[in-house]
Protein backbone atom coordinates (compact mmCIF):
# COMPACT_ATOMS: atom_id res chain seq x y z
CA UNK A 1 0.00 0.00 0.00
CA UNK A 2 1.27 3.30 -0.24
CA UNK A 3 -0.31 6.86 1.24
CA UNK A 4 -0.44 9.69 -1.58
CA UNK A 5 0.20 13.05 -0.71
CA UNK A 6 -0.99 14.70 -3.33
CA UNK A 7 -4.22 16.94 -2.33
CA UNK A 8 -6.92 17.00 -4.97
CA UNK A 9 -9.87 14.29 -5.20
CA UNK A 10 -9.13 10.89 -3.73
CA UNK A 11 -11.60 8.18 -5.06
CA UNK A 12 -12.97 5.99 -2.43
CA UNK A 13 -13.16 2.25 -3.88
CA UNK A 14 -14.61 -0.96 -2.68
CA UNK A 15 -13.10 -4.08 -3.69
CA UNK A 16 -14.71 -7.22 -2.41
CA UNK A 17 -12.16 -10.17 -2.78
CA UNK A 18 -12.92 -13.56 -2.30
CA UNK A 19 -11.08 -15.48 0.42
CA UNK A 20 -9.53 -17.86 -1.31
CA UNK A 21 -7.94 -16.23 -4.28
CA UNK A 22 -8.46 -12.69 -4.46
CA UNK A 23 -7.48 -11.77 -0.53
CA UNK A 24 -5.21 -13.82 -0.85
CA UNK A 25 -3.50 -12.22 -4.28
CA UNK A 26 -4.01 -8.79 -2.37
CA UNK A 27 -1.70 -10.19 0.18
CA UNK A 28 0.37 -11.36 -2.38
CA UNK A 29 0.95 -8.25 -3.70
CA UNK A 30 1.92 -6.63 -0.25
CA UNK A 31 4.27 -9.33 1.08
CA UNK A 32 5.60 -8.58 -2.59
CA UNK A 33 6.18 -5.07 -1.84
CA UNK A 34 3.84 -3.99 -4.78
CA UNK A 35 2.29 -0.45 -4.81
CA UNK A 36 -0.75 -0.17 -5.10
CA UNK A 37 -3.11 2.75 -3.78
CA UNK A 38 -4.40 2.84 -0.60
CA UNK A 39 -7.59 4.50 -2.27
CA UNK A 40 -8.68 0.88 -2.10
CA UNK A 41 -10.75 -0.64 0.54
CA UNK A 42 -10.86 -4.42 0.53
CA UNK A 43 -14.10 -6.36 1.91
CA UNK A 44 -13.55 -9.84 2.43
CA UNK A 45 -16.29 -12.26 1.61
CA UNK A 46 -16.23 -15.84 1.76
CA UNK A 47 -16.52 -16.46 -2.35
CA UNK A 48 -17.69 -13.37 -5.22
CA UNK A 49 -20.83 -15.44 -5.19
CA UNK A 50 -21.77 -14.11 -1.47
CA UNK A 51 -21.65 -10.97 -3.56
CA UNK A 52 -25.45 -9.41 -3.41
CA UNK A 53 -26.25 -6.47 -5.64
CA UNK A 54 -27.55 -4.82 -2.35
CA UNK A 55 -23.66 -4.86 -1.48
CA UNK A 56 -22.58 -3.03 -4.47
CA UNK A 57 -25.58 -0.51 -4.18
CA UNK A 58 -24.82 0.00 -0.77
CA UNK A 59 -21.06 0.81 -1.30
CA UNK A 60 -21.99 3.22 -3.59
CA UNK A 61 -24.76 4.47 -0.81
CA UNK A 62 -22.14 5.45 1.79
CA UNK A 63 -19.71 7.00 -0.34
CA UNK A 64 -18.20 4.74 -2.94
CA UNK A 65 -16.98 6.05 -6.34
CA UNK A 66 -16.06 3.30 -7.32
CA UNK A 67 -16.84 -0.79 -6.62
CA UNK A 68 -14.47 -3.85 -8.18
CA UNK A 69 -15.70 -7.53 -7.60
CA UNK A 70 -12.40 -9.89 -7.58
CA UNK A 71 -12.91 -13.58 -7.90
CA UNK A 72 -11.53 -16.84 -8.05
CA UNK A 73 -10.78 -17.72 -11.83
CA UNK A 74 -13.66 -19.49 -13.51
CA UNK A 75 -12.80 -22.94 -12.66
CA UNK A 76 -10.88 -22.55 -9.37
CA UNK A 77 -13.66 -21.29 -7.36
CA UNK A 78 -13.08 -23.30 -3.62
CA UNK A 79 -16.44 -23.84 -3.58
CA UNK A 80 -16.53 -25.12 -7.52
CA UNK A 81 -19.05 -23.27 -9.28
CA UNK A 82 -20.20 -19.99 -6.54
CA UNK A 83 -18.12 -17.80 -9.55
CA UNK A 84 -19.71 -18.97 -12.23
CA UNK A 85 -23.29 -17.66 -10.53
CA UNK A 86 -21.65 -14.73 -9.88
CA UNK A 87 -20.46 -13.59 -13.24
CA UNK A 88 -23.71 -14.35 -14.28
CA UNK A 89 -25.44 -11.75 -11.48
CA UNK A 90 -22.86 -9.24 -11.85
CA UNK A 91 -23.18 -9.08 -15.51
CA UNK A 92 -26.57 -8.55 -15.67
CA UNK A 93 -26.68 -5.84 -12.31
CA UNK A 94 -23.47 -4.00 -14.09
CA UNK A 95 -25.37 -3.70 -16.95
CA UNK A 96 -28.06 -2.43 -15.78
CA UNK A 97 -26.24 0.08 -13.41
CA UNK A 98 -25.02 1.19 -16.98
CA UNK A 99 -28.54 1.01 -18.47
CA UNK A 100 -29.99 3.44 -15.92
CA UNK A 101 -27.00 5.47 -16.43
CA UNK A 102 -24.51 5.33 -14.03
CA UNK A 103 -21.40 5.80 -15.59
CA UNK A 104 -20.21 1.71 -16.04
CA UNK A 105 -16.49 2.46 -15.63
CA UNK A 106 -17.44 2.51 -11.89
CA UNK A 107 -18.51 -0.87 -11.60
CA UNK A 108 -15.55 -3.82 -12.25
CA UNK A 109 -15.36 -7.58 -11.92
CA UNK A 110 -11.44 -9.35 -12.15
CA UNK A 111 -10.22 -12.40 -11.81
CA UNK A 112 -7.33 -12.58 -9.35
CA UNK A 113 -5.80 -15.56 -8.77
CA UNK A 114 -3.81 -16.67 -5.00
CA UNK A 115 -1.05 -16.23 -7.26
CA UNK A 116 -1.44 -13.14 -8.65
CA UNK A 117 -0.26 -10.10 -6.37
CA UNK A 118 1.53 -8.17 -9.63
CA UNK A 119 -1.96 -8.30 -11.41
CA UNK A 120 -3.92 -7.34 -8.39
CA UNK A 121 -1.85 -4.53 -8.17
CA UNK A 122 -2.03 -4.06 -11.57
CA UNK A 123 -5.46 -3.88 -12.05
CA UNK A 124 -6.44 -1.49 -8.66
CA UNK A 125 -3.59 1.22 -10.28
CA UNK A 126 -5.64 0.96 -13.19
CA UNK A 127 -9.24 1.08 -12.04
CA UNK A 128 -8.17 3.59 -9.22
CA UNK A 129 -6.67 5.87 -12.15
CA UNK A 130 -9.94 5.46 -14.32
CA UNK A 131 -12.35 6.57 -11.22
CA UNK A 132 -10.20 9.29 -10.57
CA UNK A 133 -10.66 10.64 -13.74
CA UNK A 134 -14.34 10.26 -13.55
CA UNK A 135 -14.49 12.02 -10.38
CA UNK A 136 -16.93 11.80 -7.36
CA UNK A 137 -19.72 9.74 -8.30
CA UNK A 138 -22.73 12.17 -8.08
CA UNK A 139 -25.43 9.92 -9.87
CA UNK A 140 -25.61 6.90 -7.53
CA UNK A 141 -24.82 8.68 -4.07
CA UNK A 142 -26.96 8.96 -0.83
CA UNK A 143 -27.28 13.27 0.53
CA UNK A 144 -27.71 11.92 3.86
CA UNK A 145 -24.18 9.72 3.48
CA UNK A 146 -22.20 12.11 2.69
CA UNK A 147 -19.74 14.49 5.53
CA UNK A 148 -20.58 18.36 5.06
CA UNK B 1 -67.35 -13.92 -24.64
CA UNK B 2 -68.86 -12.89 -21.11
CA UNK B 3 -72.01 -15.23 -21.56
CA UNK B 4 -69.47 -18.25 -22.76
CA UNK B 5 -67.19 -17.56 -19.70
CA UNK B 6 -69.79 -17.19 -16.90
CA UNK B 7 -72.25 -20.13 -18.44
CA UNK B 8 -69.08 -22.90 -17.95
CA UNK B 9 -68.17 -21.57 -14.52
CA UNK B 10 -71.85 -21.91 -13.64
CA UNK B 11 -71.70 -25.26 -14.89
CA UNK B 12 -68.43 -26.29 -13.18
CA UNK B 13 -69.62 -24.98 -10.15
CA UNK B 14 -73.07 -26.75 -10.13
CA UNK B 15 -71.63 -29.78 -11.07
CA UNK B 16 -69.09 -29.61 -8.12
CA UNK B 17 -65.67 -29.26 -9.90
CA UNK B 18 -64.91 -26.62 -8.53
CA UNK B 19 -66.45 -24.62 -5.00
CA UNK B 20 -65.25 -20.89 -6.49
CA UNK B 21 -64.66 -19.29 -9.43
CA UNK B 22 -61.76 -16.28 -9.14
CA UNK B 23 -62.45 -13.39 -11.74
CA UNK B 24 -63.45 -10.17 -12.59
CA UNK B 25 -65.61 -7.64 -11.14
CA UNK B 26 -66.38 -4.30 -11.83
CA UNK B 27 -64.15 -1.66 -9.82
CA UNK B 28 -64.62 2.12 -9.19
CA UNK B 29 -65.00 2.86 -13.22
CA UNK B 30 -66.68 0.30 -15.07
CA UNK B 31 -63.24 0.05 -17.21
CA UNK B 32 -61.37 -0.29 -13.86
CA UNK B 33 -61.51 -3.82 -13.40
CA UNK B 34 -60.84 -5.65 -10.30
CA UNK B 35 -60.00 -8.97 -9.42
CA UNK B 36 -62.77 -10.93 -7.34
CA UNK B 37 -63.70 -14.20 -5.78
CA UNK B 38 -67.85 -15.70 -6.49
CA UNK B 39 -68.86 -18.64 -5.20
CA UNK B 40 -72.36 -18.91 -6.44
CA UNK B 41 -74.66 -18.84 -9.94
CA UNK B 42 -75.83 -15.75 -8.23
CA UNK B 43 -72.68 -14.08 -7.53
CA UNK B 44 -71.37 -14.93 -10.82
CA UNK B 45 -74.46 -12.86 -12.56
CA UNK B 46 -74.36 -10.41 -10.79
CA UNK B 47 -70.98 -9.32 -10.71
CA UNK B 48 -68.35 -11.28 -13.08
CA UNK B 49 -66.94 -9.23 -16.05
CA UNK B 50 -64.81 -10.24 -19.18
CA UNK B 51 -64.13 -7.88 -21.39
CA UNK B 52 -61.82 -5.40 -23.00
CA UNK B 53 -61.19 -3.95 -19.82
CA UNK B 54 -59.65 -7.31 -17.93
CA UNK B 55 -56.49 -6.03 -17.58
CA UNK B 56 -55.64 -7.69 -14.06
CA UNK B 57 -53.33 -10.77 -13.87
CA UNK B 58 -55.22 -13.43 -11.79
CA UNK B 59 -52.67 -15.83 -10.88
CA UNK B 60 -50.78 -13.99 -7.91
CA UNK B 61 -54.06 -14.09 -6.31
CA UNK B 62 -54.10 -18.02 -6.96
CA UNK B 63 -50.54 -18.43 -4.55
CA UNK B 64 -53.20 -18.13 -1.83
CA UNK B 65 -56.44 -18.86 -3.01
CA UNK B 66 -55.17 -22.59 -4.31
CA UNK B 67 -54.32 -23.33 -0.63
CA UNK B 68 -57.52 -22.73 0.64
CA UNK B 69 -60.12 -26.01 0.92
CA UNK B 70 -61.29 -27.42 -2.36
CA UNK B 71 -60.54 -26.50 -6.00
CA UNK B 72 -61.33 -23.29 -7.08
CA UNK B 73 -61.41 -21.85 -11.38
CA UNK B 74 -59.14 -19.30 -12.77
CA UNK B 75 -59.34 -17.52 -15.70
CA UNK B 76 -56.24 -16.70 -17.43
CA UNK B 77 -55.32 -14.77 -20.07
CA UNK B 78 -52.66 -15.69 -22.40
CA UNK B 79 -50.11 -13.50 -20.66
CA UNK B 80 -51.12 -14.62 -17.42
CA UNK B 81 -50.65 -18.36 -18.13
CA UNK B 82 -47.41 -17.95 -18.39
CA UNK B 83 -46.80 -15.75 -14.89
CA UNK B 84 -48.99 -18.98 -14.05
CA UNK B 85 -46.85 -21.25 -14.83
CA UNK B 86 -43.73 -19.66 -13.66
CA UNK B 87 -45.49 -19.44 -10.44
CA UNK B 88 -46.22 -23.27 -10.91
CA UNK B 89 -42.56 -24.21 -11.81
CA UNK B 90 -41.54 -22.16 -7.96
CA UNK B 91 -43.89 -24.18 -6.09
CA UNK B 92 -45.81 -21.88 -5.09
CA UNK B 93 -49.19 -23.29 -6.10
CA UNK B 94 -51.07 -25.87 -5.84
CA UNK B 95 -51.83 -27.08 -9.03
CA UNK B 96 -54.19 -29.87 -7.98
CA UNK B 97 -56.62 -26.95 -6.75
CA UNK B 98 -56.70 -25.43 -9.54
CA UNK B 99 -59.07 -25.67 -12.66
CA UNK B 100 -57.79 -23.35 -15.65
CA UNK B 101 -59.76 -21.58 -18.11
CA UNK B 102 -57.79 -20.12 -20.44
CA UNK B 103 -59.42 -17.14 -22.21
CA UNK B 104 -58.87 -15.07 -25.73
CA UNK B 105 -57.76 -12.41 -25.12
CA UNK B 106 -57.23 -9.76 -27.96
CA UNK B 107 -55.30 -6.81 -25.60
CA UNK B 108 -56.64 -4.85 -23.15
CA UNK B 109 -57.46 -1.31 -23.13
CA UNK B 110 -55.36 1.05 -20.91
CA UNK B 111 -57.47 4.04 -19.32
CA UNK B 112 -53.77 5.81 -18.96
CA UNK B 113 -53.42 5.86 -22.80
CA UNK B 114 -56.95 6.91 -23.87
CA UNK B 115 -56.25 9.78 -20.85
CA UNK B 116 -53.00 10.60 -22.45
CA UNK B 117 -54.74 11.51 -25.88
CA UNK B 118 -56.01 14.55 -23.75
CA UNK B 119 -59.41 13.06 -22.92
CA UNK B 120 -60.77 14.56 -20.14
CA UNK B 121 -63.81 13.81 -17.84
CA UNK B 122 -63.48 10.24 -18.25
CA UNK B 123 -67.38 8.88 -16.89
CA UNK B 124 -66.88 5.64 -18.29
CA UNK B 125 -65.67 3.28 -21.08
CA UNK B 126 -67.49 0.86 -23.50
CA UNK B 127 -65.92 -1.88 -26.11
CA UNK B 128 -67.51 -3.47 -29.17
CA UNK B 129 -63.76 -5.17 -29.88
CA UNK B 130 -63.43 -2.89 -32.83
CA UNK B 131 -63.50 0.77 -31.16
CA UNK B 132 -63.97 2.03 -27.51
CA UNK B 133 -66.20 4.60 -26.70
CA UNK B 134 -65.53 7.00 -24.18
CA UNK B 135 -68.13 8.43 -22.23
CA UNK B 136 -66.91 12.25 -20.85
CA UNK B 137 -68.62 14.87 -19.25
CA UNK B 138 -68.39 16.61 -22.55
CA UNK B 139 -69.84 13.91 -24.55
CA UNK B 140 -68.86 10.42 -26.52
CA UNK B 141 -65.86 9.61 -28.30
CA UNK B 142 -64.91 6.84 -30.34
CA UNK B 143 -61.63 5.62 -30.93
CA UNK B 144 -60.05 2.75 -32.77
CA UNK B 145 -59.28 -0.52 -29.95
CA UNK B 146 -55.33 -0.57 -31.02
CA UNK B 147 -54.88 3.00 -30.29
CA UNK B 148 -56.04 2.74 -27.01
CA UNK B 149 -53.67 -0.36 -26.37
CA UNK B 150 -51.59 0.08 -23.32
CA UNK B 151 -47.75 -0.81 -24.06
CA UNK B 152 -47.71 -4.67 -22.62
CA UNK B 153 -50.24 -5.36 -25.63
CA UNK B 154 -49.26 -3.23 -28.25
CA UNK B 155 -45.97 -4.86 -28.31
CA UNK B 156 -47.65 -8.45 -27.25
CA UNK B 157 -45.69 -11.27 -26.61
CA UNK B 158 -47.79 -14.25 -26.78
CA UNK B 159 -51.28 -14.92 -27.46
CA UNK B 160 -50.59 -18.28 -26.89
CA UNK B 161 -51.63 -19.98 -23.77
CA UNK B 162 -49.06 -22.35 -22.14
CA UNK B 163 -50.91 -23.97 -19.30
CA UNK B 164 -54.99 -24.56 -19.35
CA UNK B 165 -56.87 -27.58 -18.70
CA UNK B 166 -59.55 -25.86 -21.06
CA UNK B 167 -59.97 -23.08 -23.83
CA UNK B 168 -62.80 -20.53 -24.65
CA UNK B 169 -62.23 -18.52 -27.51
CA UNK B 170 -59.51 -19.77 -29.89
CA UNK B 171 -55.37 -20.43 -28.93
CA UNK B 172 -53.05 -17.66 -30.78
CA UNK B 173 -49.21 -17.69 -31.66
CA UNK B 174 -46.18 -16.78 -30.18
CA UNK B 175 -45.14 -13.41 -31.13
CA UNK B 176 -41.08 -13.23 -31.98
CA UNK B 177 -40.65 -10.11 -33.54
CA UNK B 178 -38.98 -8.35 -30.79
CA UNK B 179 -41.07 -5.42 -31.14
CA UNK B 180 -41.03 -5.26 -27.26
CA UNK B 181 -37.72 -4.28 -27.19
CA UNK B 182 -37.79 -1.39 -28.86
CA UNK B 183 -37.61 1.28 -26.36
CA UNK B 184 -34.71 -0.69 -24.45
CA UNK B 185 -32.74 0.18 -27.69
CA UNK B 186 -33.85 3.35 -28.02
CA UNK B 187 -32.60 3.67 -24.39
CA UNK B 188 -29.60 2.12 -25.41
CA UNK B 189 -28.22 4.00 -28.10
CA UNK B 190 -28.73 7.27 -26.10
CA UNK B 191 -25.36 8.41 -23.95
CA UNK B 192 -25.35 7.38 -20.43
CA UNK B 193 -25.90 11.22 -19.87
CA UNK B 194 -29.38 11.00 -21.31
CA UNK B 195 -30.22 7.95 -19.69
CA UNK B 196 -29.26 9.27 -16.23
CA UNK B 197 -31.65 11.86 -17.12
CA UNK B 198 -34.16 9.64 -18.46
CA UNK B 199 -34.54 7.84 -15.06
CA UNK B 200 -34.29 10.19 -12.86
CA UNK B 201 -37.12 11.96 -14.42
CA UNK B 202 -39.36 8.83 -14.78
CA UNK B 203 -38.15 7.36 -11.44
CA UNK B 204 -38.41 10.48 -9.20
CA UNK B 205 -42.17 10.20 -9.64
CA UNK B 206 -41.74 7.17 -7.16
CA UNK B 207 -43.85 7.74 -4.26
CA UNK B 208 -43.13 3.99 -3.10
CA UNK B 209 -46.63 3.17 -3.08
CA UNK B 210 -45.10 -0.71 -3.57
CA UNK B 211 -48.31 -1.33 -5.84
CA UNK B 212 -45.19 -2.74 -8.67
CA UNK B 213 -43.90 -4.40 -5.74
CA UNK B 214 -47.47 -5.95 -4.75
CA UNK B 215 -49.16 -6.51 -7.81
CA UNK B 216 -46.14 -8.18 -9.68
CA UNK B 217 -46.63 -12.25 -9.74
CA UNK B 218 -42.62 -12.19 -9.65
CA UNK B 219 -42.52 -10.53 -6.01
CA UNK B 220 -44.38 -13.04 -4.08
CA UNK B 221 -42.13 -14.11 -1.09
CA UNK B 222 -44.00 -14.07 1.84
CA UNK B 223 -40.87 -12.03 3.34
CA UNK B 224 -40.11 -9.19 1.01
CA UNK B 225 -36.77 -7.45 1.60
CA UNK B 226 -38.20 -4.47 1.52
CA UNK B 227 -40.51 -5.29 4.63
CA UNK B 228 -37.61 -5.97 6.37
CA UNK B 229 -37.19 -2.58 9.16
CA UNK B 230 -33.16 -3.21 9.00
CA UNK B 231 -33.26 -2.52 5.58
CA UNK B 232 -33.29 1.27 5.61
CA UNK B 233 -36.12 0.86 2.97
CA UNK B 234 -38.95 0.02 4.87
CA UNK B 235 -42.30 0.63 3.46
CA UNK B 236 -42.04 4.43 3.33
CA UNK B 237 -41.67 7.30 0.78
CA UNK B 238 -38.49 7.34 -0.72
CA UNK B 239 -36.82 10.53 0.75
CA UNK B 240 -33.18 10.38 -1.59
CA UNK B 241 -32.65 9.92 -5.81
CA UNK B 242 -30.71 6.82 -4.01
CA UNK B 243 -33.51 5.09 -2.22
CA UNK B 244 -35.68 5.67 -5.59
CA UNK B 245 -32.76 4.27 -7.64
CA UNK B 246 -32.51 1.42 -5.05
CA UNK B 247 -36.24 0.28 -4.87
CA UNK B 248 -36.09 -0.27 -8.52
CA UNK B 249 -32.67 -1.54 -8.75
CA UNK B 250 -33.21 -4.15 -6.57
CA UNK B 251 -36.34 -5.01 -7.28
CA UNK B 252 -36.09 -5.90 -11.32
CA UNK B 253 -32.97 -7.69 -9.83
CA UNK B 254 -34.84 -10.22 -7.77
CA UNK B 255 -37.44 -11.00 -10.12
CA UNK B 256 -34.77 -11.08 -13.04
CA UNK B 257 -35.02 -14.35 -15.28
CA UNK B 258 -37.99 -14.58 -13.51
CA UNK B 259 -40.15 -11.94 -14.63
CA UNK B 260 -42.45 -13.38 -17.77
CA UNK B 261 -43.02 -9.51 -19.29
CA UNK B 262 -46.42 -9.52 -18.13
CA UNK B 263 -46.65 -5.78 -17.83
CA UNK B 264 -48.61 -5.28 -14.50
CA UNK B 265 -45.88 -2.91 -12.71
CA UNK B 266 -46.21 -0.52 -15.73
CA UNK B 267 -50.15 -0.64 -15.40
CA UNK B 268 -50.95 -0.31 -11.69
CA UNK B 269 -48.01 2.39 -10.82
CA UNK B 270 -50.33 5.34 -10.33
CA UNK B 271 -47.43 7.84 -11.73
CA UNK B 272 -46.76 5.90 -15.05
CA UNK B 273 -43.25 5.25 -14.59
CA UNK B 274 -42.52 2.70 -17.54
CA UNK B 275 -41.22 -0.17 -15.32
CA UNK B 276 -41.10 -2.60 -17.66
CA UNK B 277 -38.48 -1.15 -19.64
CA UNK B 278 -36.30 -2.14 -16.39
CA UNK B 279 -37.82 -5.62 -16.62
CA UNK B 280 -37.50 -6.07 -20.44
CA UNK B 281 -33.48 -5.13 -20.27
CA UNK B 282 -32.58 -8.04 -17.86
CA UNK B 283 -35.09 -10.03 -20.50
CA UNK B 284 -33.20 -8.50 -23.56
CA UNK B 285 -29.54 -8.97 -21.56
CA UNK B 286 -30.43 -12.78 -20.58
CA UNK B 287 -31.66 -13.26 -24.17
CA UNK B 288 -28.46 -11.66 -25.94
CA UNK B 289 -26.11 -13.40 -23.00
CA UNK B 290 -27.30 -16.56 -22.29
CA UNK B 291 -29.59 -17.47 -24.87
CA UNK B 292 -33.01 -16.95 -25.84
CA UNK B 293 -35.10 -17.67 -22.60
CA UNK B 294 -39.05 -17.09 -21.86
CA UNK B 295 -40.04 -17.19 -18.15
CA UNK B 296 -43.08 -19.41 -17.69
CA UNK B 297 -43.10 -21.26 -20.81
CA UNK B 298 -42.25 -24.16 -19.61
CA UNK B 299 -41.53 -26.02 -16.51
CA UNK B 300 -38.21 -27.82 -16.74
CA UNK B 301 -35.79 -26.00 -17.85
CA UNK B 302 -33.54 -23.99 -15.65
CA UNK B 303 -33.86 -20.10 -14.77
CA UNK B 304 -31.05 -18.25 -16.48
CA UNK B 305 -29.55 -16.98 -13.06
CA UNK B 306 -29.69 -20.62 -11.43
CA UNK B 307 -27.87 -21.96 -13.92
CA UNK B 308 -24.39 -21.17 -15.77
CA UNK B 309 -22.00 -22.82 -18.84
CA UNK B 310 -18.22 -22.67 -18.38
CA UNK B 311 -17.95 -20.31 -21.89
CA UNK B 312 -20.66 -17.68 -20.28
CA UNK B 313 -19.61 -14.06 -21.51
CA UNK B 314 -17.19 -12.09 -18.51
CA UNK B 315 -18.54 -9.29 -17.56
CA UNK B 316 -16.23 -6.86 -19.50
CA UNK B 317 -18.59 -7.73 -22.30
CA UNK B 318 -21.01 -4.45 -20.50
CA UNK B 319 -17.79 -2.02 -21.39
CA UNK B 320 -17.35 -3.42 -24.98
CA UNK B 321 -20.23 -3.62 -25.83
CA UNK B 322 -21.35 -0.90 -28.56
CA UNK B 323 -23.10 2.43 -27.77
CA UNK B 324 -22.20 5.47 -26.45
CA UNK B 325 -20.24 6.18 -23.59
Amino acid sequence: MQVNETKGFRPKIVAFCCNWCSYAGADLAGTNRINYPADVKIIRVPCSCRVNPMFILRAFQRGADGVIMCGCHPGDCHYTSGNYFARRRMTLLFSMLDYMGIEKERTRVEWVSAAEGAKFAATMNEFVETVTKLGENKRLEDLRCKKQ
Amino acid sequence: MQEAVISRAKELLADGTVNRVVGWKAGEFAYDTTPAVFTSAEELDAGFIYNDFCAPNLSKYIIKESRKEGKLLVFLKPCDSYSFNQLLKEHRILRENVYIIGVECTGKVDADTVKSKGIKGITGMESDGENVTVHTLYGDKTIPKSETLGDKCKTCKSKKHVIFDEMIGNDGEVNNDGARFEMVKKLEKMTSEERYEFWRGELSKCIRCNACRNVCPACSCENCVFDNPASGIQQRAATDSFEENMFHLIRAFHVAGRCTDCGECTRVCPQNIPLHLLNRKYIKDINEFYGEYQAGEDLDTRAPLNAYTFGDCEPNIVYKRGGKE
